[in-house]
């Protein structure tokens, strides 16, 4: 029980990682990530093939996938900053699912539909609950270091021009603004956070497959910003953890219900997912913590 | 090498039926509809059923895939996407992805994941020379083609259809002209989403059918609307014909699972050198 407790709450400081990724280029600067799955994954396969076949030590690879989230996430959106904000979402989904594709079919590479098993971990498997302890204080640490890196962002001068290009990017620019540029960052800083996730989950569960990537992912961030408040730091970290008790308590749920099948068990959870997301959208789209308006300095 | 250049336009004019109802929804609701693809599902398991659960012949198969996957594109549009549309398009967008994943789990809920196949004759290949091609597949260009031919007559001779034109064009004119847009936004998405329906019945009957069986088109499909110019419906013809030959000399040259990612490919070229895309308006 304390084992699940633990499991639980790294996977909810993992997803809170995803949320604030999320919330920081939907959220706060309007840039919609449907690909965040697929960031996620690069962020995984990086950290893993680096420390298991690289034999670098796992902070190299917690590093690598920051990094190699962020390049990814600039390539991504280099060929659509200039454009309406939905041909982001396309390329973005179609990232996702390309990266799944490539891990799935560069077996020399990624270990094919295999997968990659033992991935190396900061602290030794045998601890048992330690081990569960201590991730968990680290996974808890990042989530909450990143919470308090973007807090500071978005109410930094670099934060008030996100918003300014999630209002309206022509005033922005008129405002003197470096648009592209500044949407660039921000991409890249939320994809490089996502990667981080990524490294953060494999280096735990020890073992990644691109099944596990599937875009599901990236409807459940969706749904714990919503629920949290998309452009607050402190509402995607709520969300985040709020996502997996509601997620895990589907499981429960399901598994009550009499009389149907494993498949169909698992068909009713994501329904549940992509009505929760629907409902909210329409009735709560501020969230639970709804974004504050802030004043203008005074000088 | 002949070969490929007919199973290339053969997967792109099937592709083109789903890449017109993308791009067709697209220009008359400015938000790109993620649901195409659990639509396109939805449409090959309803041409199934009337088709090898009930026996009835192959053009009742293809309505009742266009009536149902239409309904409920439009249902879902009218309940749960359309009441977004003050908060702007990307959240109409982000509800079609809800939309889908709730599409995709009813008809596993319904059907499992087991493969379905539709109920047909075996036949021979025809053989010209080298080539070969099955008789289903050039039924299905044909089914294609006449859906293609039946959008074009409806978009150029009809009242509706013209108003649907017109508000894709310029709603506030149409508004103008005693165009009610979201009467029009209604059926656009009827006929965008069956035709999704239809696309997904013309995969079906050339392979077979599971939930993913539309989700699995859906990068084609963007990509193909995306090279023709997002909107266009000339565009997504062209674009579709264009990737289907893509996709195939990707199976040739590369491998068999990287169909779809040219596809990825394509968009990212296309959007940026040049985002209008091949018959699209200049303005992105």
């Amino acid at each position: 029980m304390l084992n699940y407790l633990g499991f639980i709450l790294v996977l909810g400081g993992i997803y809170a990682l995803l949320a604030q990724s999320l919330m920081l280029s939907w959220g706060v600067t309007g840039m919609v990530n449907l690909g965040l799955a697929g960031f996620f994954a690069l962020g995984a396969y990086a950290s893993a093939m680096l420390t298991k076949w690289g034999g670098a030590p796992v902070p190299v690879g917690l590093l690598a996938a920051i990094v190699a989230g962020g390049v990814a996430g600039l390539v991504v959106t280099i060929s659509t900053l200039r454009l309406r904000d939905d041909y982001l979402a396309l390329v973005t989904l179609g990232f996702a699912e390309t990266i799944r594709l490539v891990a799935a079919n560069e077996v020399w590479l990624t270990g094919g539909s295999d997968g990659i098993s033992g991935i190396p971990s900061p602290f030794p498997r045998d601890l048992g609950a330690g081990f569960n302890g201590l991730y968990l204080v680290l996974v808890s640490v990042l989530a909450l270091l990143a919470l308090a890196a973007l807090n500071r962002l978005i109410s930094s001068p670099w934060g008030r021009a996100l918003r300014a290009i999630r209002e309206d990017q022509t005033v922005a620019a008129v405002a003197g603004k470096p648009v592209t540029r500044i949407k660039a960052e921000a991409f890249g800083i939320a994809a490089a956070i996502a990667g981080l996730a990524g490294a953060l989950y494999g280096h735990y569960t020890s073992y990644i497959a691109p099944d596990m990537f599937e875009p599901l992912i990236t409807i459940y961030v969706f749904l714990a910003v919503t629920a949290g408040g998309n452009a607050r730091p402190l509402g995607a970290l709520v969300g985040a953890y709020g996502l997996i008790v509601f997620v895990e308590g589907t499981r429960f749920a399901a598994a009550l219900a009499p009389g149907i099948s494993a498949v169909q068990a698992a068909s009713l959870r994501e329904i549940a997912v992509g009505l929760a997301l629907l409902l909210l959208l329409r009735f709560k789209p501020a969230g639970l913590f709804p974004e504050r308006s802030q004043k203008a300095p005074i000088r | 090498m002949l070969q490929t250049l007919v199973n290339g336009l053969i997967a792109g004019s099937l592709l083109a039926v789903p890449a017109i109802g993308f791009s067709a929804m697209f220009s008359v609701l400015a938000y790109p509809n993620f649901a195409i693809g659990a639509l396109a599902s939805v449409g090959a398991y309803a041409g199934w059923l009337v088709n090898s659960q009930w026996g009835w012949p192959l053009p009742a198969a293809f309505a009742a895939a266009f009536l149902i996957a239409g309904m409920v594109a439009a249902l879902a549009e009218r309940v749960a996407i359309r009441p977004l549309s003050q908060a702007g398009a990307l959240m109409m967008a982000i509800a079609s992805l809800a939309i889908g994943l709730i599409l995709e789990n009813l008809l596993r809920f319904g059907f499992g994941n087991d493969l379905r196949n539709f109920d047909l004759p075996i036949a021979r290949d025809l053989r010209i020379g080298e080539l070969r091609i099955g008789p289903q597949q050039i039924d299905n260009v044909v089914i294609a083609l006449v859906t293609m031919i039946l959008l074009w007559l409806f978009l150029r001779r009809t009242w509706l259809g013209r108003s649907m034109r017109a508000v894709a064009d310029n709603p506030d004119l149409a508004r103008l002209k005693g165009v009610d847009p979201e009467r029009v936004a209604l059926i656009a998405v009827l006929i965008g989403g069956g035709l999704c329906g239809v696309g997904g019945t013309l995969i079906g009957l050339d392979t077979s059918i599971e939930p993913l069986t539309g989700p699995r088109l859906v990068l084609s499909v963007f990509a193909a609307a995306v090279l023709g110019g997002l909107g266009s419906i000339p565009g997504a013809v062209l674009g579709a014909m264009l990737i289907g030959l893509v996709e195939e000399l990707t199976v040739l040259e590369l491998a068999p699972t990287y169909r779809t990612a040219s596809g990825f490919l394509v968009i990212l070229l296309v959007l940026t050198f040049r985002p209008s895309g091949l018959l699209g308006a200049r303005r992105a």
